[in-house]
């Protein structure tokens, strides 16, 4: 069977890290993920990685694979150059844990500062509501999101320049947008989003909309759209009374 | 050794963050304090992996359906095995935790007329899935997540729980280590809810995670519950099949729910050509009235590709070992033909079935909307597990609790797709109500520290044997393939016999497995932990299933191919036995009230 070999980063947030060949036997339909599992089992037990699905459906196999931030369940072996060795990394924009492991518990913290749901009173009286399936399109684009933390992961505010304290990263920008335009929420998250949560931070260069593995529009659908309502009620007050007293 | 453990205090803990313990956590976070511990990060339990959707009869697409069809539809594909109790809460409660997610931020995909939709499923009489395109299993998992942090729950992610921790015949907390540093910790608790899952790693061919080595089943066993209906798992008819890699990897019913069809290689549509008796009714018997079906005509009758799952599975098998299989050893399923029936036929799939589409895309290299897919059986679901009390969910152990997948009853012999969802919120909920009551009413118990030294160093031995000793990942592999090819979805004595004696081998050499390096996110050490439950489990499934000398549900006997009547008025229960060894008897089914037999009656 033919062998590929995977140059992997081994090391945790203590000792400096290195990279390490591994030669695997390789068949057809592997993924990467499928090599590091074949590295666990024949040379290095305790190599430390993610995963649960297998299936590009939970988000938690996120690395970096020759320096793209990739699924590691979703990059197949056909699509990479297996004459030079593969290059596996974790995540950079997140403290190592150990080898592919790192800690992305910043995001739950970042998540459970934004403002829950909070619906309008029901539109019937066994305490459901009605909505178009168009009104809830547009929602359920951005709740496709699997939290792998890809585009927190790639966007530059935060890779390069460390704003984890003042920016909430792509990923969040997007949930506040999913609350924003549900189309039963009643609650307002513009003001937090302008001043605490660092919407102004981002200068779309799309790069979070090009990694995501669920192919949502982060930029163009969510983050855009909330930096036009921001603009609007802030830069622009009287266009917002106005639109607010009138309801357009 | 001196036992310093870190230690946490709470009324109830959660084991678990699936559907099960998300919804278990919220409901008794209104009245108490509360942990949640899982294996994995929050958001990523198997929940999120769900697809087609949740069973309740709201009847927003067709309003004939009401709780008493659901009742009788979860009883006769559960081959009436099934605790009544819990499929009539189900079935009755169902819809209101469904209309609570609403509430909580989910968004379904909607009718018409803007309520919640529902799409057709196997052995659901009516359309009843409550769904969001494929991806189900995500929005459910997200709204309780989203909802529950706001609740003041305590979540610790990637902690292991390793033991129950008892006082007297009562559990008071649990023992368990942090996957990042490898330290051990004692959760103190007035209550302990196990919504842990699954046993799917036990197989070598699976649509199941890592974490699914039966650690609930495992640890409610070691603690003194019973254990119930450990034959019946669930093999889905359709896993992916090619290439290897993704083998196993689910194939959501929803595909057939949708109009796909299944064909074997001599484009023959197979699954008109055996329909059980008790499905002949309610099945149509032409392609036509089929397609009318599934596109919503109500007096229409299912097309047999939506038949249960453990009849469609034996179908796939019969037709592969005819030698009418695929290239790679399953049959076709083919959702692209509906071309011929509607207008934008593509566009139409890539919106039903996002994921799937997706799946076969990136995964195998096959677009959906133009070629048939490969599927075979994949192991799926498992419908034995602890035994509870119907209406509190606690145990036979005092302050133990379960919930979820972990958790037996509802299902019988064969679980309906759609009812597992529905049942973590329903069960869930239970769960936490009266996990936290008992809390309340009974406090906390001491701890007897000799019993969790005992329990550190157990699970420390691996390292003390070294990197040199037995490898885990080789016996998970061996016990794998033992399960797989002995204790399958064909089952016969010798096998299962021969499966019994290898399981004991394999316990000697597990007790030996190795390990080098420290304990830090260490997961040849995760592995070894593992490896205990997932013999335990094994053993008590093939215990089960050597008894069980018959064919129903998710359990076909080669040697006994009929159902037989004998078997139909008992489950079957294993339980550790005063000196240490399994023990099983058998449990008769409590008499079922008239106005329920009149139900299923009506139903029939
Ligand atoms: C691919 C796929 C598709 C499916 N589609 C559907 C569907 O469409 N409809 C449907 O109704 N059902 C479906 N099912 C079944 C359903 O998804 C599962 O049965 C259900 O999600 C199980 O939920 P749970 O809450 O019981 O457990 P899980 O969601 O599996 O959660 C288990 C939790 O327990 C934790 N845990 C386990 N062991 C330990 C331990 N020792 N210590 C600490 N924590 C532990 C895990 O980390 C995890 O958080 C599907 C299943 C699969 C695999
Ligand atoms: S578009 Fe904005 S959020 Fe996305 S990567 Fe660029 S700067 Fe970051
Ligand atoms: S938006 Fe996309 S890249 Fe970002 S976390 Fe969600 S799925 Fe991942
Ligand atoms: S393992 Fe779930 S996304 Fe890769």
């Amino acid at each position: 069977m033919p062998q590929a070999t995977f140059r992997i980063s081994r090391g945790d947030s203590a000792t400096h890290s290195e990279f390490k060949d591994y030669a695997v036997e390789i068949s057809e339909g592997m993924v990467v993920l499928d090599a590091v599992h074949l590295v666990q089992m024949v040379h290095a037990p305790d190599l430390a990685a993610r995963w649960n699905c297998k299936a590009g459906k939970c988000g938690s196999c996120s690395a970096e694979i020759n320096g793209m931030p990739r699924l590691m369940c979703m990059t197949r072996l056909s699509d990479l150059d297996l004459s030079v060795p593969v290059k596996i990394e974790p995540m950079k924009t997140f403290r190592r844990i150990k080898d592919l492991v790192t800690d992305v518990s910043w995001n739950f913290r970042v998540k459970e500062k934004i403002k829950k749901f909070k619906p309008r009173p029901a539109d019937n009286a066994d305490g459901t509501w009605n909505m178009a399936q168009r009104d809830v399109d547009r929602v359920q684009e951005f709740r496709k999101c699997i939290e792998c933390f890809l585009c927190q992961d790639v966007c530059h505010v935060l890779r390069d320049h460390q704003k984890h304290d003042e920016f909430i990263g792509p990923r969040f920008i997007m949930w506040n947008a999913a609350l924003e335009m549900h189309p039963l929420d009643t609650d307002d998250r513009l003001k937090e989003l302008k001043d605490d949560n660092g919407l102004g931070y981002c200068n779309i260069t799309k790069c979070c909309t090009k990694v995501c593995p669920e192919h949502i529009a982060i930029t163009d659908n969510a983050i855009i759209p909330m930096k036009e309502r921001v603009v609007d009620r802030y830069y622009d007050p009287l266009g917002w009374l106005w639109s607010k007293a009138t309801g357009t | 050794m001196a036992t310093e453990f870190e230690v946490y205090e709470h009324d109830v803990l959660v084991i678990g963050a699936g559907g099960a313990g998300l919804r278990a956590a919220i409901e008794a976070a209104g009245s108490c304090s509360v942990g949640v511990v899982c294996k994995s990060l929050l958001g990523k339990a198997h929940t999120v992996m769900a697809e087609g959707g949740m069973a309740a009869s709201m009847g927003n697409v067709d309003d004939r359906d009401s709780w008493k069809v659901h009742f009788a539809d979860t009883m006769r594909g559960g081959q009436y095995l099934n605790q009544w109790r819990m499929a009539e809460l189900h079935a009755k409660e169902a819809p209101d935790r469904v209309r609570e997610l609403e509430k909580w931020g989910a968004l379904f995909d909607r009718t018409k007329d803007g309520r919640i939709l529902q799409r057709n499923f196997g052995g659901h009489r009516y359309p009843r899935l409550a769904h969001v395109g494929d991806r189900t299993g995500l929005e459910l998992i997200r709204t309780l997540q989203d909802h529950g942090i706001h609740q003041g729950i305590k979540f610790y992610m990637e902690n292991t729980v390793v033991s129950l921790v008892k006082d007297g015949d009562r559990v008071v907390g649990a023992f368990g280590y942090d996957r990042e540093r490898g330290r051990f910790k004692l959760w103190r608790a007035g209550a302990v809810v196990l919504a842990t899952g699954g046993i799917g790693r036990a197989y070598k061919v699976t649509s199941n995670s890592w974490e699914y080595t039966g650690d609930g089943q495992a640890l409610a066993y070691e603690a003194g519950a019973e254990l119930m209906d450990m034959e019946f798992i669930q093999f889905h008819p359709t896993g992916m099949m090619w290439p290897p890699s993704v083998q196993g990897i689910l194939v959501t019913e929803g595909v057939r729910g949708e109009g796909g069809i299944l064909v074997n290689n001599q484009g023959k549509r197979f699954m008109f050509d055996d329909i059980p008796d008790n499905y002949k009714s309610s099945t149509a018997d032409k392609e036509e009235e089929g397609w009318r079906y599934v596109t919503g005509d109500k007096n229409a009758r299912r097309p047999p590709e939506l038949l249960t799952r453990d009849h469609v599975a034996r179908c796939i098998r019969r037709e592969v070992k005819a030698g009418r299989g695929s290239p790679h050893g399953g049959v076709f399923l083919d959702i692209s033909w509906i071309k011929e029936k509607v207008p934008n036929a593509p566009e139409h799939i890539r919106k039903k079935l996002p994921s799937m589409y997706h799946q076969f895309k990136e995964l195998a290299g096959i677009d959906i909307t133009t070629e048939p897919m490969e599927v075979g059986p994949t192991t799926h679901y498992m419908m034995g597990g602890v035994r509870v009390d119907p209406d509190s969910q606690m145990t036979n152990v005092p302050g133990l609790f379960a919930a979820g997948e972990v958790a037996a009853g509802l299902h019988g012999a064969n679980r309906l797709g759609g009812n597992s969802l529905s049942d973590l919120i329903v069960f869930g909920k239970r769960a936490g109500e009266h996990a936290a009551k008992w809390a309340k009413e009974n406090g906390r118990g001491t701890v007897d520290q000799a019993a969790l030294a005992a329990a550190e160093a157990a699970s420390l031995k691996p390292f003390e044997f070294g990197g040199a000793a037995e490898n885990p990942y080789r016996v998970q592999h061996d016990l794998q393939e033992l399960m797989q090819d002995n204790v399958g979805i064909v089952r016969v004595e010798e096998e299962m016999k021969f499966a019994q004696d290898q399981l004991q081998l394999l316990k000697d050499r597990a007790a030996k497995v190795g390990i080098s390096s420290h304990r830090e996110y260490n997961p040849g050490w995760h592995t070894a932990i593992d490896l205990r439950n997932l013999l335990l489990v094994s053993e008590a499934v093939t215990m089960c299933a050597i008894e069980r000398k018959e064919s129903r549900g998710g359990h076909f006997r080669d040697d006994f191919p009929a159902k037989d009547d004998a078997y139909a008025s008992f489950n079957l229960i294993v339980k550790k036995g005063e000196d240490g060894q399994m023990v099983m008897h058998r449990r008769p089914i409590p008499p079922m009230p008239d106005e329920l037999k009149q139900v299923i009656e009506e139903n029939k």
